[in-house]
C-alpha cells in the first residue's frame, strides 16, 4: 500500500438491518491530511467516518461488508481490540462531550485507562495535549474545576486534547463547529491545521466553506454512495460531476 | 432549483454585455473617426471612455459583493471570476480605443502618408476577435473562443506587416514622413493590442465554461 495512504476503506456497503446505508464507497484516506466528507443530511458521510474506528459496531442489526484499513492492517480482524483501534483513531464529535469531571482528569482518564500510572509522566502529557490543543493558556489557573464550565468551543478543544493525550494518530471530525460561534469555529479550524503536521484527519462537515478552508482532499457522498472525491480545490472550482456541482452551488432539489 | 443567487448573477452578466457592447462601440467610433478624419467623433470617444470607467467600477464591486455574500463554488465562482477578468479586458480595450481616437487628432489636419489597406483588414479581424469573444462569452461556446485564438497570429502577421512598410518605405525613405508614420505604426500597435485583450477574453472564458487553464499553455488547446 502507499506509504502516504494512513487509513483505506475498500469495497464498502453498511446497512441498518435491511436499509443499505453505503454503497461500493472506496476511499483513501492520506497521512498528514485533512480529508471533508461533505454531502446532504442523510447522505451517509457520518455512518461513513465511524467505520474508522469501529463506532458502528455499538449499533445493534448492523452489518459491515468490505475493508477498513489502519496502515495496512484491516481494522476489523477478530484479532484487533477495538479500544486500542479507538486509541489509535481519536474522535470528535458534533456536540462537545467532556466527562463530568475536572479538565485535568478529562486528559488524564484516557492514560489511566491506558495503564499510565507514572504521575509524573501523566501532568507533563497533560499540559503538553492542552498546549497543542491551544487551550493551555484559557484554563491552565483552574484545571481542577469542572470541564462542563468551560464554554461550547472550549469544551470542544478539550476533547480534542483528549485525543492528543492518547496520541491517536488519526483523528476524526464529526461537524465538530456544528454547536459553535464563529471566533470559535475559527479557532477550531486553525487547530485542525495546526494538528494535520503530525495527525491525520478526517471531517464530515456540512459547511462548505469550512471543507474548501481546512481540507486537503474532499469526498462528496449522496444516497450513501460516494459522488466524487478529489483534491479540495478541484471538487470546489471544478468539480467533475454534476451532482457534485448541484450540491455545491447549492442548486440542490 | 431557481435560486435568488441566480438572479444577481444574470444580472452581473448583463453588465458584462453592457460593458462589451461600450468596448466595441469605441472600437468602431474610433476607427471611424481616424477613416473619416472626423476629430468630433473621436472626441465622442474620449468623452464616453468616462462611462466605460464608471461601469467598470460598478462590475468589480458587484462581483466582490457576490463573492463576499455568496462565497460561490464551482461553475458560480468561475463565472464571477472570468466576470471580473472580462471586465477588465474589455476597459483596457476601450482605453485603446481612446489612445486610438487620440492620434485622429494628430492625423485629421495632414495629407493621407499612403491608402490605408492592412490597418482597415488589421481592424476588421480586431473588431471580429472582440465580437466573436463577447459572443463565446454568451454563448459559453468554447469553439468560438478557440476561434479568437486562431486569429491572433494573423493579427500579428499583419501588425509585423504594417511596422515593416512603414519603416521601409516611408521613415527610412523619407524621415519628413516619420511623424505620420510614428502615428500610423501606434495604431497598428493598439490594434494588435486590442487583438490580444480579446485573446485573453477567450481563453478566461475556456476555463469558465471548462474548467481548463489554456493561458500560457497552447498545448492545451
Amino acid at each position: 500500500m502507499d506509504k502516504n495512504i494512513k487509513m483505506k476503506a475498500q469495497d464498502i456497503n453498511f446497512f441498518y438491518g435491511k436499509h443499505q446505508a453505503l454503497k461500493d464507497v472506496n476511499i483513501d484516506i492520506y497521512v498528514n491530511k485533512v480529508t471533508a466528507l461533505i454531502g446532504p443530511s442523510g447522505c451517509g458521510k457520518s455512518t461513513f467516518i465511524r467505520l474508522f474506528n469501529r463506532m458502528n459496531e455499538l449499533i445493534p442489526h448492523t452489518t459491515l461488508k468490505g475493508t477498513v484499513s489502519l496502515d495496512n492492517t484491516d481494522i476489523n480482524a477478530s484479532s484487533i481490540d477495538p479500544v486500542q483501534i479507538r486509541r489509535r483513531v481519536g474522535m470528535v464529535f458534533q456536540k462537545p462531550n467532556p466527562f463530568p469531571k475536572s479538565i485535568f482528569e478529562n486528559i488524564s482518564y484516557g492514560l489511566k485507562v491506558n495503564g499510565i500510572k507514572d504521575l509524573d509522566f501523566i501532568e507533563e502529557k497533560v499540559v503538553k495535549s492542552l498546549k497543542r490543543a491551544a487551550l493551555w493558556e484559557e484554563v491552565k489557573a483552574r484545571l481542577n474545576e469542572s470541564a462542563l464550565k468551560l464554554s461550547g468551543g472550549q469544551q470542544q478543544r478539550l476533547c480534542i486534547a483528549r485525543c492528543l493525550a492518547v496520541e491517536s494518530e488519526v483523528i476524526l471530525f464529526d461537524e465538530p463547529c456544528a454547536s459553535l460561534d464563529p471566533v470559535s469555529t475559527a479557532k477550531i479550524e486553525e487547530l485542525i491545521l495546526e494538528l494535520k503536521r503530525d495527525y491525520t484527519i478526517v471531517i464530515v462537515t456540512h459547511n462548505m466553506q469550512q471543507a474548501a478552508r481546512v481540507a486537503d482532499y474532499t469526498g462528496f457522498f449522496l444516497l450513501g454512495e460516494l459522488i466524487e472525491f478529489g483534491k479540495t480545490q478541484d471538487i470546489f472550482t471544478a468539480p467533475k460531476d454534476k451532482r457534485t456541482e448541484a450540491y455545491i452551488t447549492g442548486r440542490f432539489g | 432549483m431557481e435560486r435568488h443567487f441566480d438572479a444577481e448573477l444574470k444580472d452581473l452578466n448583463n453588465d458584462i454585455l453592457k460593458i462589451g457592447t461600450l468596448a466595441q462601440e469605441a472600437i468602431y467610433r474610433s476607427i471611424e473617426s481616424l477613416k473619416d478624419r472626423d476629430k468630433d467623433m473621436a472626441k465622442s470617444v474620449i468623452e464616453n471612455d468616462k462611462k466605460i470607467d464608471e461601469l467598470e467600477l460598478v462590475i468589480d464591486e458587484k462581483c466582490l459583493d457576490l463573492i463576499a455574500r455568496h462565497q460561490p463554488m464551482a461553475k458560480d465562482l468561475r463565472f464571477i471570476t472570468t466576470g471580473m477578468k472580462l471586465n477588465n479586458e474589455l476597459e483596457r480595450i476601450a482605453d485603446i480605443a481612446v489612445d486610438i481616437a487620440q492620434r485622429v487628432f494628430e492625423l485629421a489636419d495632414k495629407p493621407l502618408l499612403k491608402p490605408l489597406v492592412d490597418i482597415p483588414q488589421l481592424t476588421t479581424i480586431a473588431q471580429d476577435m472582440v465580437k466573436t469573444a463577447i459572443d463565446a462569452f454568451i454563448k459559453g461556446d468554447i469553439e468560438l473562443a478557440r476561434k479568437v485564438l486562431l486569429a491572433d497570429s494573423e493579427a500579428d502577421r499583419l501588425r509585423n506587416s504594417i511596422q515593416q512598410e512603414l519603416i521601409d518605405e516611408y521613415m527610412v525613405k523619407d524621415g519628413s514622413t516619420s511623424p505620420r508614420a510614428v502615428q500610423l505604426l501606434l495604431i497598428a500597435r493598439f490594434l494588435e493590442r486590442i487583438c490580444d485583450h480579446a485573446t485573453n477574453i477567450a481563453e478566461d472564458i475556456i476555463y469558465m465554461v471548462k474548467a481548463q487553464v489554456v493561458r500560457h499553455h497552447p498545448e492545451r488547446l
